[in-house]
């Protein structure tokens, strides 16, 4: 470093200095790793938000269609009863394909008629059918009726296929895009919040599609697997920790949960598909199921960190309960699990969380059917959310892409709750000693 | 160690067997200043004790921790065990309420009464001996409660306080008893844990009366504390000696001497030599706790 007189005599303290330069820069250096190391994880964290945002947003938007609809009595109702069961049974795609007709005077012929129908949605025979039996009088009359768009339209309202493509390349042809700027001239097309993504269940048809399902399921699953695994985990924990003696069965058991927690997900699917459907003969693709599955695979997580949670007491608090005279059992319930109880919270949430994000071993029991109706129970069959991610994923229809990003968004939002949740529990239990 | 004590297998010979001696029997042979059948030097017996120790042995695992211990704790009185670190006298402090019963591998073996009962009988149950013989850590450890609920926890698990009202009266006369209650009583819901650290002994020692024990075990209550604190903490011993017998484990010489009636030198798991406080730090008759007092090693 220091290249002047011959043979420098250093003393003690010049060789320190020397020294103290290449101590700071091995510090500098250690720092800037650390901080890279940092910054490069938020920057994909940053990504794979901004990622699924991007793509998800609009799926909380959906394009309706106006529809000048008339409700022939002719066609509804020819008996002229009104009464209920014929109003249900009635077809209501007359007057919708008549509205559109009617809105398109010029459209002729079987093909370029079939693609004016396919403007709205299905569900549009269904909204009239609501009104209607909501209110019997309409029939005879005209109304201005909002429907929901077809799914190829909903992604041209939204911006999402581009219109420079040849038309061999575009979802939608020439013809409809026509028809649609029409609509769109006319205002009788429009971009609104779409509250059927959080009311109504899965669906063939992407604009019609929604997460409540998924949404009770991994609700009702959630339910079954904290009901069960919590309060065994804690049990097992707190005789494992403070009532055990340390001997090969309990290092044995040890080990064995240890094992557990690092078992792949799927193997207890298996697990569950071989115990419960088949040998106790459970129903296929129920919470129930599911939450049993999720049990067994959250239990080890819950007794390693209630374990931990427990070790973290101090042994005073322990000796103190004891000298003055407590049970055993009193020393646990009245200051050892109070005090390790923010921990086992934590970590009940923790694998809750897991809990949450698994699909593996829902799909081994049936879960990954294809369930329209939202489960109203916990024997009925449903689906959870990252399964129903997984299945709007592998959905060939452009309008599901949005719709995976806005489940997973869901997703997201939910185990940012739970962590909430886990946090607030915390703080409110947490005591010092 | 020493040659003027007798070997351990001579004490062992020697020694009364468990459930032949009665310890009231040993004390009236024994008074005053007679040996026991025991290797140990002094006075093992008092008249009347409350706590009786004959031939007790403690092993941990394999390791021998208390070798032959004979001592009678008297009433109304403090008896000090003071020796060197590891000398065995936390240990058999803490079998005398049968702390060490939790931990693992720790044997006891001999015999220990309380008024004449053996402790570790079958019948005897840890619960209502802990609650007849107290024990104050070296640590001050109060729960994480409150003042009050500290104090009330004991009395409400032992079902001592029927009503409310009791309960408070209890908390109030321990918390004079331990001259705390001055201190705290604008503040009983405060956590116990918010106090200082003398506070908080003194906490743990009103706890441990609130029970209204026999017998109280201090385990080096003073040890983490400064000398204001420990100074309270001694007088405080001096005052409770009225209503109970204390046994206290201390490092600190000048304490024994200051607090205590009777003094018990333990050397390596071995009870060397037992007597009157004052004779013990003026007129040692063993070689090794004449060695230990004038701070020849320890």
């Amino acid at each position: 470093m220091t290249e002047i007189a011959p043979k420098p005599v250093l003393t003690s303290r010049e060789k320190v200095a020397a020294t103290l330069r290449r101590r700071y820069r091995a510090e500098m250096r250690f720092r800037a790793y650390g901080l890279s190391a940092v910054l490069i994880g938020i920057l994909f964290v940053v990504l794979l938000f901004w990622t699924i945002i991007h793509k998800g947003y609009t799926a909380f938007e959906q394009t309706y269609v106006q529809l000048e609809v008339s409700y022939a009595a002719e066609d509804l109702d020819p008996g002229g009863q009104r009464a209920v069961a014929d109003l249900q049974a009635a077809n209501y795609q007359l007057p919708v394909r008549a509205a559109l007709r009617a809105a398109f005077p010029a459209v002729e012929g079987r093909s370029e008629l079939k693609k004016l129908y396919g403007l709205v949605s299905g569900s549009a025979e269904q909204t009239l059918r609501d009104r209607v039996l909501a209110k019997p009088t309409l029939i005879g009359q005209h109304e201005a009726v909002w429907v929901l768009a077809d799914d190829r339209i909903d992604m041209l309202a939204k911006g999402q296929i581009d219109r420079r493509l040849p038309e061999s390349d575009r979802a939608v042809d020439d013809a409809e895009l026509r028809m649609f700027d029409t609509l769109k001239a006319g205002r009788h097309v429009e971009i609104r919040f779409n509250s059927g993504f959080f009311t109504s269940g899965d669906s063939r048809e992407p604009e019609q599609a929604g997460v409540l399902g998924a949404l009770i399921g991994t609700f009702l699953t959630l339910f079954v697997t904290l009901v069960i695994s919590f309060p065994i985990g804690v049990a097992a924990a707190v005789y494992l920790e403070e009532f055990a003696r340390r001997n090969r069965l309990t290092d044995l058991i040890e080990v064995n949960i240890n094992n557990l927690a690092a078992v792949p997900s799927i193997v207890f699917g298996l697990l569950g598909l071989a115990m419960f459907i088949q040998f106790f003969g459970m129903p296929r693709s129920a919470p129930l199921v599911g939450g049993l599955v999720l049990s067994l695979m959250t239990l080890p997580t819950i007794i390693i960190a209630s374990r931990s949670a427990l070790k973290a007491v101090p042994p005073s608090i322990r000796e103190a309960a004891l000298g003055m005279g407590a049970s055993k059992v009193q020393m646990v319930t009245h200051h050892v699990l109070p005090l390790a109880m923010p921990g086992m919270l934590t970590g009940a949430i923790i694998g809750m969380a897991r809990a949450l994000g698994e699909s593996a071993p829902l799909l081994m029991i049936g879960m990954v059917a294809f369930i329209v109706d939202v489960p109203k129970g916990l024997t009925d069959p449903s689906t959870v959310l990252p399964v129903q991610i997984f299945l709007w994923a592998t959905s060939p229809e452009r309008a599901f892409v949005e719709r995976t990003s806005g489940a997973i968004i869901v997703l997201l939002a939910f185990l940012l709750l739970m962590n909430a949740l886990a946090v607030i529990l915390r703080s409110r239990f947490e005591r010092r000693w | 160690m020493s040659t003027s004590i007798a070997t351990p297998s001579d004490a062992r010979r020697v020694a009364p067997s468990r459930g032949s001696v009665s310890v009231s029997g040993a004390a009236d042979e024994s008074l005053p200043g007679e040996t026991l059948d025991t290797k140990t030097v002094g006075q093992v017996s008092v008249a009347d004790p409350v706590m009786g120790a004959r031939v007790v042995n403690v092993h941990y695992g394999s390791k021998h921790a208390i070798h032959d211990v004979s001592i009678d704790i008297g009433r109304h009185a403090v008896i000090a065990f003071i020796g060197p670190s590891g000398c065995g006298k936390s240990t058999f402090l803490r079998c005398l309420n049968r702390m060490n019963d939790t931990i693992e591998g720790a044997k006891v073996s001999g015999l220990i009464t309380l008024d004449g009962q053996d402790i570790y009988e079958k019948r005897q149950d840890v619960v209502q001996l802990r609650a007849r013989v107290g024990m104050v850590f070296q640590k001050p450890n109060p729960f994480p409660k409150s003042i009050y609920e500290n104090i009330a926890y004991g009395p409400r698990i032992h079902g001592l306080a029927a009503t409310r009202a009791d309960l408070d009266e209890v908390v109030q006369t321990s918390l004079q008893k331990a001259g705390l209650w001055e201190e705290v009583k604008d503040r009983l819901d405060h956590p116990g844990t918010g106090l200082s650290g003398g506070q908080q002994q003194r906490l743990c020692i009103a706890r441990a009366i609130a029970v209204d024990p026999e017998v109280i075990l201090m385990d080096e209550p003073c040890s983490a504390l400064d000398p204001i604190a420990t100074a309270k903490i001694e007088d405080l011993i001096d005052e409770l000696r009225q209503n109970y017998a204390i046994v206290i484990v201390t490092h600190n010489m000048q304490q024994a001497a200051r607090v205590s009636q009777r003094t018990a030198y333990f050397h390596l798991g071995d009870l060397i030599e037992v007597g009157p406080t004052d004779q013990i730090f003026t007129n040692p008759r063993h070689k090794l706790t004449e060695d230990y007092i004038t701070g020849r090693f320890g």
